[in-house]
């Protein structure tokens, strides 16, 4: 898959993301089903060309304003700073041992909650009974901010890596299990009569319709969990441990290194927008029966 | 016609529902007695409510009837049972399954190998006229070739009847038009047992051989009209016989519709 289409499959994830449970429907298909290019709109190359513009535009109001307007380096640091910084954060503090930790326990925290999520979302969807006994107990545990169990965690667990992805693993899990069940919930009842009526087993009707038709529910908890995840871990090392660049925010703090700060909240970002795009490839092939217009 | 063995028999079927209020029933169909021979095209026509998806639901095992009996091929209908094929208005194809792979789902449930599945659906969309569309998905094709996948689909399993439930009405004016010849073609060359429930007058006429009207809820069977025109394999021709008119006519005076709509 080309740099171009990745761009494109988080454009087109991205459109939706605010809507977790909205394609958990199979989308109304009309007789012309071919995709219709957005009308009134400038070229794709145009706007691409606009965003770069105003990309940069940013950066240079970034390098020059502050000091234009008297502003310290320390209170608001230029991009070259920035870039300094990056370099002496390169080779004095060890920086890739921190992403390469930060990245580890953020992937494998998204993963572990998305399993747990998913599976606890289908075993919820074939009970109603469960289901109905859990839910006052997973909506409240679905509202409590999750983040601030990580000082807890750090006390149960010490200063090593198990808190930060305990802390990852439970903000990951409840988008992903609230969406599966959901759509287990609205899976369409004339789709699992049809199995029924060729005589399909309980388990047959699960594998063949509930879960291929779970597979849009699904994609936009994970979509929602890359996101969450980088929070996660990010939260588990402000609080305790000496690696990732959740630790190297407070470290910087600590220094009044407000560059080490931003360096750390870009590379977090990047992180996030890397775990994203590859929900979104993921997304693209296994949703590939959706016409691109509906996405 | 042909005196034969009926393939489907309801003898005094009455299916009740609990209101919403959830004490008093509702009564949806009440001594509903009809047969189907083999090779035969029976239509169900009645207003709307009048219970005629209860029946499809009630041959097709998903429901039991309150009272009486359901017989197919003589023997009584306890579940779901894999002699019967049933179409809905929705085609209800699966989106991430290409056409070949959804008109074997309904073999999935049988002891047969990958490989003869394979065969038969290809058989079959060969027999619908979809052979070109085996690997498409369902998005990539239009309403009428979604609807005679579904044909294919229902009729890969060998059904004893086929039960067809306003399997046009989703679809315009021509395309229905296209279908249902399309439709009465298969039907006809392969001798298809079939049940047709609609509420297009026009069209269980010019689709079947024999046609049961029912009442309003609780729904009970009227009338039974023989249709008595030929070329039931062409709805085309029939449509145009001045005669096809008056069966039309005759429905509309025994339905009382121009009462209602004054």
């Amino acid at each position: 898959m080309s740099a171009s289409e990745v761009t494109a499959a988080v454009e087109r994830a991205t459109t939706l993301s605010a809507e977790p449970v909205a394609r958990a429907a199979p989308p109304v298909t009309t007789d012309h089903p071919a995709p219709v290019p957005p009308t009134g709109l400038a070229s794709p190359s145009s706007i691409l060309l606009g965003s770069l513009g105003f990309g940069i535009l940013f950066l240079l109001a970034w390098q020059f304003l502050p000091p234009a307007l008297g502003v310290p380096s320390y209170i608001i640091p230029t991009v070259t700073d920035l870039a300094h910084e990056f370099g002496r954060m390169v080779q004095r503090e060890n920086l890739m041992v921190h992403v390469v930790s930060t990245v580890t326990i953020a992937s494998a925290g998204f993963v572990i909650g998305s399993l747990l999520g998913a599976a606890m979302g289908y075993v919820l969807g074939m009970s109603v009974f469960i289901e109905k006994v859990l839910s006052p107990y997973i909506l409240g545990l679905q509202i409590a901010p999750k983040v601030a169990f990580a000082p807890l965690f750090i006390m149960w667990l010490g200063y090593n890596a198990w808190p930060k992805l305990v802390v990852t693993v439970l903000v990951v899990f409840f988008p992903i299990l609230v969406n599966v069940l959901q759509s287990m919930k609205t899976a369409d009842r004339d789709l699992i009569n049809l199995a029924r009526a060729y005589s399909m087993s309980r388990m047959q009707i699960f594998w063949k319709i509930e879960v291929p038709a779970s597979m849009p529910a699904l994609m936009a908890g994970l979509r929602i969990g890359a996101t969450l995840a980088v929070i996660g871990v990010t939260v588990g090392e402000l609080v305790g441990g000496n690696t990732g660049l959740g630790y190297l925010i407070t470290f910087g703090e600590g220094q009044a290194n407000t560059a080490m700060v931003f360096n750390a909240i870009v590379l977090l970002t990047l992180v996030g927008i890397v775990l994203y795009a590859v929900v979104a490839v993921i997304e693209a092939r296994v949703l590939h029966y959706i016409p691109r217009a509906m996405r | 016609m042909l005196k034969t063995a009926s393939v489907l028999e309801l003898a005094g079927v009455t299916k009740r529902f609990k209101a919403p209020d959830g004490v008093s029933a509702l009564t949806a169909i009440e001594r509903v007695s009809l047969e189907v021979r083999a090779g035969e095209f029976v239509a169900v026509v009645g207003p709307s409510g009048c219970g005629k998806s209860t029946i499809l639901n009630l041959v097709a095992g998903l429901d039991r009837p309150s009272e009486g009996r359901i017989l197919l091929n003589g023997i009584p209908v306890e579940g779901p049972n894999p002699t019967v094929g049933f179409m809905l208005q929705k085609d209800l194809l699966l989106p991430w399954r290409t056409i070949v792979h959804n008109v074997e789902f309904g073999l999935e449930a049988r002891a047969i190998s990958r490989a003869e599945r394979r065969q038969r659906a290809l058989r079959e969309l060969q027999r619908c006229r979809l052979q070109d569309f085996a690997q498409s998905y369902p998005y990539q094709l239009s309403g009428g070739m979604r609807q005679r996948a579904a044909l294919a689909r229902t009729l890969a399993i060998e059904p004893a009847i086929v039960l067809l439930d306003e399997p046009f009405s989703a679809l315009d004016a021509q395309t229905k038009l296209i279908l249902q010849k399309s439709f009465a073609r298969t039907i006809a060359s392969s001798a298809i047992t079939t049940l047709l429930i609609t509420h297009d007058l026009m069209e269980a006429v010019i689709m079947s051989d024999r046609i049961l009207v029912m009442s309003e809820r609780p729904g009970q069977i009227i009338e039974e009209i023989p249709v008595d025109l030929p070329d039931r394999d062409d709805p085309m021709a029939r449509i145009s016989a001045a005669r096809a008119r008056e069966y039309v006519d005759h429905l509309l005076a025994s339905l009382h519709l121009q009462e209602k709509a004054a």
